[in-house]
């Protein structure tokens, strides 16, 4: 901060410029992406891992992660975390399985029940986080278990088992089409370019997802306020903004997008268990740290979250396609995440040490 | 200056929390383009009172005039709306935000509209950087940069900035120097003459008696939460000033005792007081 280290920073433009792309740590996030990308290609390109299904493996599995990873990401950039998703994704699924399945109702009167039920959790997870101070991470733990004992409860009372069905007669076409099927697209017929074959509805739904949550968070002024909350609490409550009812929102959107990913797994397998996924919590936080959100919040990018999703998913599934033991898939992403996370420390120090002494 | 009407005063003023009272009888007066220097040791009252400014407390008894007119503040933001600003150390900036959209937190210009109204970049990081460029901040001249690379003097000046951009009349400065170096500090006591230069009614809290001096023209001493020495720019000289602050003990006295127990104790100094 003293004029020797500001003299420093100006050093040379060669520094500078490694500077400029530190100011984006969704730059670090792709740059990732496109080293797991290549190396994947290179050792899975015999075993189809670029063919239209291989890409197709990796996507979907990106595309369940990332729903859920984006709103996180918006929590971890506000300075909070949200772990009960785990409990959130096999609720909502019961929730429609039990709706629907059960009791016969229509699937979009389903399909609104479960958003709702949703949005009603995450709603007292964002009340407890405000009103009582304790730290979101026991809060949502807490919920989770909560959530979790209540899915096993209510399925085993209503419903006499943990494993529930729909039947192709549940769904109407449209639910299918948005929610739960396999899309395909050739150019002319069957032998033409297969531009996409076997993705999930849910690679669609993630996309658009990311491109209003891109909108919400750098475009629209509310965005702003995301990153003041957790930049500084107290001067975000001074600057006017309603932080309270700020927080209960971004929990009620994680809530949703996991009651989303549950809606999509549901419809696209006709099949619901109460089974906690501890392993969707672990991707959602790890997506969104090699995306280049800060754990300490307050700065953050929802397509660095992307590439962190899509890296994430190229080493989980991408390995099946090489010759490598499938097990060392997970040595990799704790490597990554380790490397993600001294990078956007680095990019902290960095970003809040660095004054504009060149020009 | 005297006949006119402050643009805050304080009536005999009290503050108790249950059987504590933190304030005894404050009255006050600032008027527009005029500095209070508000001195006084760690637990004289200070933040008590400059709380009751803000509104975060109501005063137990005793009455806040605003141009002459009796006020109360339920909220802080009671207060703010009447244009009393509270600049804590950096309060109102954010590290990781660039300084145009940290100046406009909670008050983003958009262009567009209905639901498509967007957060309009250039506009923000032009009347951020003129603002400050205007308090005499010319370093600043990218509105993109991040807050956080601002040297300390260049934060709090951006602070103080935007709360006078954004209608302050009043501004109350919680220890804007403490922490920082001396070419720093320097900045924002020039931005502090600014302010007063404008008009405003500035609070200046500090321990630094130097820093004081250098802006301030009315001065008031709080020790144990009653007003010591009210007194006017020339009154009083720097040693006093800070004897007062010290609470009254004369720092000259307690130099001499030191010096006495050293000649008689072999150059050793006493044991620091418990």
């Amino acid at each position: 901060m003293t004029d020797a280290t500001r003299n420093n920073s100006g050093a040379g433009p060669g520094f500078a410029g490694l500077l400029g792309i530190f100011r984006r740590t969704e730059v670090g996030a792709f740059a990732g992406l496109l080293i797991i990308f290549v190396f994947f290609s290179y050792f899975g390109w015999d075993r189809n891992f670029l063919s239209p299904l291989g890409a197709a493996s990796w996507l979907n599995f990106a595309s369940t992660v990332g729903i859920i990873a984006i709103p996180i990401g918006f929590l971890m950039i506000a300075g909070e975390l949200d772990i009960s998703v785990g409990a959130m994704v096999p609720a909502s699924k019961i929730v429609l399985a039990i709706a629907v399945g059960f009791f016969g109702l229509n699937i979009w009167i389903g399909i609104l029940l479960t958003i709702l039920i949703a949005g009603g959790i995450g709603w007292v997870n964002g009340m407890l986080v405000t009103r009582t101070n304790v730290p979101s991470l026991i809060v949502t733990l807490a919920t989770l278990f909560a959530v979790g004992g209540l899915t096993l409860f209510f399925s085993i009372l209503i419903t006499d088992t943990t494993q529930l069905g729909l039947t192709d007669a549940d769904t109407d076409a449209a639910s299918e089409f948005i929610f739960g099927t396999y899309h395909t697209f050739r150019l002319g017929d069957e032998n033409g370019l297969t531009l996409w074959q076997g993705v999930q509805s849910s690679v669609f739904i993630w996309l658009a997802i990311v491109a209003a949550c891109y909108y919400f968070l750098h475009v629209s002024p509310w965005g702003n306020w995301v990153f003041a909350l957790g930049g500084d609490k107290e001067s975000a409550r001074n600057a006017g903004i309603p932080i309270n009812q700020l927080k209960i929102g971004l929990f009620m959107l994680t809530a949703v997008a996991a009651s989303i990913v549950g809606i999509s797994e549901t419809v696209l397998s006709n099949s619901a268990s109460t089974t906690t996924q501890f392993t969707m919590i672990f991707n959602t936080i790890i997506a969104v740290v090699v995306g280049g959100v800060l754990l300490t919040g307050g700065f953050g990018n929802v397509l660095g979250i992307a590439f962190g999703t899509t890296t994430l998913a190229i080493v989980q599934q991408g390995i099946n396609y090489t010759t490598f033991d499938r097990n060392l898939s997970n040595l990799i992403i704790g490597v990554m995440l380790l490397i993600a996370v001294l990078m956007n420390e680095t990019f902290r120090k960095m970003a809040t040490n660095w004054s504009s002494a060149k020009k | 200056m005297s006949d006119k009407t402050p643009i805050i005063e304080l009536r005999k003023v009290d503050k108790s929390f249950g059987p504590i009272d933190v304030l005894h009888e404050i009255s006050l007066k600032v008027h527009e383009g005029e500095v209070l220097c508000l001195l006084g040791d760690n637990g004289a009252g200070k933040s008590t009172l400059i709380k009751t400014l803000a509104g975060v407390h109501a005063p137990t008894r005793g009455e806040i005039l605003m141009d002459g007119n009796p006020v109360s503040f339920a909220r802080p933001k009671d207060a703010q709306e009447a244009g009393i600003a509270t600049v804590h150390q950096f309060g109102g900036t954010f590290p990781l935000m660039s300084i145009g959209r940290s100046f406009f937190a909670g008050v983003e210009p958009t262009k567009g509209f209905g639901p498509f109204r967007v957060y309009d970049r250039k506009k923000a990081n032009e009347i951020a950087v003129k603002a400050v460029q205007d308090f005499g901040i010319t370093r600043i001249d990218d509105g993109d940069r991040l807050v956080g690379g601002l040297s300390g003097g260049e934060r709090q000046s951006l602070a103080i900035a935007r709360a006078v951009h954004f209608g302050a009349r009043v501004l109350i400065l919680d220890e804007p120097t403490a922490a920082l170096g001396v070419k720093q500090a320097a900045h924002v006591l020039r931005i502090v003459n600014e302010a007063k230069r404008r008009g405003l009614a500035v609070i200046f809290i500090t321990h630094q008696v130097m820093h004081a001096m250098a802006v301030g023209d009315h001065f008031a001493v709080l020790i144990r939460g009653a007003i010591a020495a009210d007194f006017r720019k020339g009154e009083k000289s720097r040693e006093e000033i800070a004897d007062l602050m010290a609470g009254g003990e004369s720092m000259a006295d307690l130099e001499a005792n030191i010096e006495g127990y050293m000649e008689t104790h072999e150059g050793h100094p006493p044991a620091p007081a418990r």
